[in-house]
């Protein structure tokens, strides 16, 4: 079998003649005396789309990306230039424009070159868009409008989708080293629009990882993501005015993790740490949690959406601890701000494409299970919300305020959850709303694989997770007294 | 200077290559086909705390293919634009369309209704700049924000873009037209502290046209008074009371009526404001109007994503609706004509009741006024609206003190009816143009 290097030489070295002597020419071209990182980002990302609606597969896409991202890093200085043509050319031109960041002189200085090979690989290397037949796909999305309408009379339009991406990198270092991974990711979605007595709602489900498109074929998935998508929509069909105010909101397991994405996550990466803009600037080793609470990111789950292998600088994912106990432990670290900061990487360098820069992001975020029966959370509570479903949310990282979205939630009256509420806006302050947290479910899930996370316009695929959680005391966006 | 060498040669020679991949797909049995051509190129510095800290050079180009067989579609998009690269992408397109299913109103736009002697609307200003000069001005800019108060204590940074692009879009009932522009913007982000608590904000400027841009000094001075007055920010008693938006975030609320009265909503029936056409949706004294060909404006074209010639009319009279955003496909799904909009709005302009931004303040006596939002929580079927947002508290027309960790929420069909007053201080920087928007009473969830 081979593996991902032997991949990325023949996609990316061998076709465009770049030997070690070519690298060599590049990289002397690229880094000055005071370079601290130079690296080249090899990419070739192939996607697939399909699109169903009002019965029929109407829409296909097929695309191809492909180029090199190419970097210098003096410092806090960095130098970026790109191209996606993959040629000595490209490259030293390329390596002109980023290294003119640095005012130093050329180093002229050979490396030697060594491929890294990863301890351990989280997905397969084949490749997801074959790995299902086209009539196959057609016939998957076929089946999502087919369940989803049997399901209920009131499913007045159905829309899925389907997407497979098969991916290769190569990252190229100033110290020499070549590491290279083989990404395959597929997601699949399913949104309803259901209508009863002229009244209309819509809700979507879906999932997806870093595995091959016949896992949505096992185990009813795909009707199980249909089911779920008109089960929601039709709840919202009832839904009355969502209260105003501050009150105690229980939180879904699985999705609702993004709490901790918004709360928190964004607040630990390290460049706003470094930069000393954020909420948690200077706060390692304060109590930001209530006690017993543990938060991680997590880059190491097999075939998770958020999960790599090695991330975009070659450095290999771990589970970083982010909240022990309550107390703040660290931070989410790429190679230049963990340079800055005299640490090392936390295997959190990514970036889009080749055509963008390496950030400091997030992979699976969550908190561990605790003891409470999640039955036993909700009927703890007299009067609040209990949310199990969400849109989306956001962060102002400087003051810490952080909003997300329930797109499926219920009013809690004396302990149970009765009358289900529209969807509603929850805000709160990043650096204590975990201190707020007084019941802890035993029931961790993770999201089944839908987290797209944005940041300074890059986009990245990413995963949540928690328990099931009662928080005393969030703003509840609704308009109802 | 940021510019697409030889811009002209390129122009045609991606022509040319777009009549090369028109035949291509006939040969290949098509029986229509569209094709756009893209390259860019920009340059992007920032600064922070006084230094260079990101130095970024972009060079971006892609091709993307439609092809019909008969009433069977297939994409194909590729930023490779060696004829072989093309034809692989044309064949990719083709064993797509092979798998899709007949839909009766896919196609190309009608011939006739292609943008025939398209004007110049003057978009294409390369800036005379190199990275040495936008890193002064980027560094103006943070230097300006920097010494404009004691409690700015720290910088998200300075950026200076400049972008130059052209494009061909052409389709086989005849189209081809070449479009070329710039973008060049200035924007500065820092931070305030007061007692621990910090603030960030930011401001910025941008158009085709450099000699347009706002001053660095200006742009840091805003982005500072915009971080310093945060300061101090508390929630409030839940509440419901009148809500002034300022500019650049009554866009927003522009935003969601267009993406209400798209075609694809319309056709999908998911949209709160459905069938609406001719439907009282705003007050009386309310106008929006589309101005596609506005000269050096942020949303104007000559002709849509199909080559539709795009033309100036109304979308709201005297507050009621007057037509949808349409494409050729939803027009034909509605079994209306398209209006243009394939690939989305060009300029809207909404009308002001000669209210200046103080006199807003004062009409609304008592309320919030919200300079920003956070989250999308937005129901376009319902119209159910509930967003994270900062402002100000004012009492008597004044501004009192900063609120922040709040939401405000109501539903957008009554947000609209309930417009009080538009602002004649227009934000002129995006393609939706409008100045401050008063909505009567919306809920505040705070404390």
């Amino acid at each position: 079998m081979q593996d991902a290097m032997a991949y990325a030489r023949a996609e990316f070295l061998t076709p465009g003649g770049l030997n070690q002597s070519a690298l060599d020419k590049v990289f002397t071209e690229l880094i000055s005396t005071d370079t601290t990182i130079a690296d080249l980002y090899f990419q070739a990302a192939r996607y697939e789309s399909w699109g169903l609606e009002e019965g029929i597969v109407k829409s296909g896409s097929y695309s191809i990306e492909r180029g090199v991202g190419v970097r210098s890093v003096c410092g806090e200085q960095t130098g970026f230039a790109y191209s996606d043509e993959i040629s000595l050319q490209a490259l030293l031109e390329s390596a002109r424009a980023a290294r003119a960041i640095s005012r130093a002189g050329q180093t002229g200085k050979i490396q030697a070159w060594k491929a890294q090979i990863p301890a351990r690989h989280l997905y397969g290397l084949s490749d997801p868009l074959a790995s299902l037949s086209e009539s196959d796909k057609i016939d998957l999305l076929q089946r999502m409008d087919t369940k989803a309408r049997a399901v209920s009379p009131y499913v007045k339009q159905v829309m899925a989708s389907l997407v497979a991406v098969h991916e290769i990198i190569l990252v190229v270092d100033e110290q020499g080293r070549m590491t290279a991974d083989v990404r395959p990711l597929v997601r699949t979605n399913v949104s309803v629009i259901v209508e009863r007595n002229g009244q209309t709602e819509s809700a979507s489900s879906g999932g997806g990882g870093r595995f091959d498109l016949d896992y949505f074929m096992n185990n009813n998935r795909a009707d199980e993501f249909a089911e779920e998508a008109v089960r929601q929509a039709l709840v919202n069909l009832d839904a009355q005015a969502a209260p105003a105010g501050t009150m105690t909101v229980v939180l879904g397991s699985g999705w609702p993790g993004v709490l901790l994405h918004e709360a928190i996550g964004h607040g630990l990466e390290g460049d706003f740490n470094r930069k000393g803009t954020s909420a948690f600037s200077g706060r390692i080793g304060e109590q930001v949690a209530s006690k017993g609470i543990t938060v991680v990111d997590d880059g190491t789950l097999e075939q998770r959406r958020g999960s790599l292998t090695v991330d975009d600088e070659g450095t290999e994912t771990q589970c970083t601890t982010l909240i022990e106990d309550g107390i703040l432990k660290g931070y989410m670290m790429d190679r230049q701000n963990a340079a800055l900061m005299g640490t090392h990487s936390t295997g959190n360098g990514r970036r889009q494409s080749y055509a963008h820069l390496t950030m400091p992001r997030m992979t699976n975020t969550y908190m561990q299970a605790g003891e409470y029966d999640p039955e036993e959370i909700i009927a703890s509570v007299d009067r609040g919300v209990y949310a199990v479903n969400f849109s989306g949310g956001q962060v102002d990282i400087t003051s810490g305020k952080f909003v997300f979205s329930a797109s499926e939630a219920y009013l809690i009256e004396n302990g149970k959850a009765t009358r289900p509420l529209k969807n509603a806006t929850l805000i709160g302050n990043g650096p204590d709303v975990l201190t707020r947290v007084s019941m802890v479910g035993n029931d961790l899930a993770l999201d089944t694989g839908i987290g797209v996370c944005g940041k300074d316009g890059q986009s990245v695929p990413v995963g949540v997770g928690q328990p099931t959680l009662r928080v005393d005391g969030l703003t509840v966006g609704g308009t109802a007294a | 200077m940021i510019e697409l060498e030889n811009r002209q040669a390129l122009g045609c020679e991606f022509q040319e290559l777009a009549e090369f991949v028109l035949k291509a797909a006939k040969e290949r049995g098509a029986s229509a086909a569209e094709v756009g051509i893209d390259k860019g190129t920009g340059l992007s510095v920032e600064v922070r705390m006084g230094k260079v800290d990101k130095l970024q050079y972009h060079r971006d180009q892609g091709a993307s293919l439609t092809v019909y067989f008969g009433h069977k579609k297939g994409f194909a998009s590729s930023g490779d634009f060696s004829r072989k690269a093309l034809e692989d992408t044309l064949d990719a397109a083709c064993r797509i369309a092979r798998y899709t299913a007949e839909d009766e109103f896919n196609g190309l736009a009608d011939p006739e209704l292609m943008a025939k002697d398209p004007m110049d609307l003057d978009l294409y200003h390369p800036w005379d700049i190199d990275a040495d000069r936008a890193i002064e001005l980027a560094l103006q800019a943070e230097g300006a924000a920097r010494a404009y108060d004691a409690r700015i204590s720290n910088s998200d940074g300075a950026s200076v873009d400049s972008y130059a692009g052209l494009g061909v879009y052409a389709n086989s009932n005849g189209f081809n037209g070449l479009n070329s522009s710039t973008r060049h913007s200035l924007s500065c982000s820092v931070v305030a502290q007061e007692n621990e608590a910090m603030q960030r904000d930011y401001w910025y400027t941008t158009s085709c046209v450099a000699e347009a841009l706002d001053s660095a000094e200006s742009v840091g001075k805003e982005a500072a008074l915009r971080t310093v007055r945060r300061l101090g920010g508390k929630s409030i008693p839940t509440c419901e009371v009148p809500v002034l938006y300022a500019p650049e975030l009554a866009r927003g609320l522009i935003g969601h009526l267009v993406s209400a009265l798209s075609g694809a909503s319309q056709y999908r029936k998911a949209s709160f404001l459905l069938d609406s056409v001719g439907k009282q949706i705003f007050p009386e004294f309310l106008q929006l109007r589309e101005s596609p060909h506005i000269p050096r404006a942020p949303g104007s074209r000559a002709w849509d994503a199909e080559g539709v010639a795009t033309y100036e009319r109304d979308i709201i009279l005297n507050g009621q609706v007057q037509g949808y955003f349409l494409g050729s496909y939803s027009a034909r799904k509605l079994g209306l004509r398209t209006t243009g909009s394939a690939g989305g709005s060009s300029n809207l302009l909404l009308s002001h009741t000669e209210a200046s931004f103080q006199d807003l303040l004062k009409q609304m006596g008592r309320g919030l006024l919200v300079t920003e939002l956070i989250g999308s929580g937005i129901n376009m079927i319902t119209g159910d609206y509930s967003r994270g947002a900062a402002g100000f508290w004012v009492e008597n027309g004044e501004l009192q003190y900063p609120v922040e960790e709040i939401t405000i929420a109501s539903n957008l069909k009554d947000m609209y009816l309930g417009i009080q007053g538009v602002g004649t201080d227009i934000d002129q920087r995006g393609s939706i143009q409008t100045g401050s928007i008063l909505v009567d009473r919306m809920t505040i969830a705070g404390q």
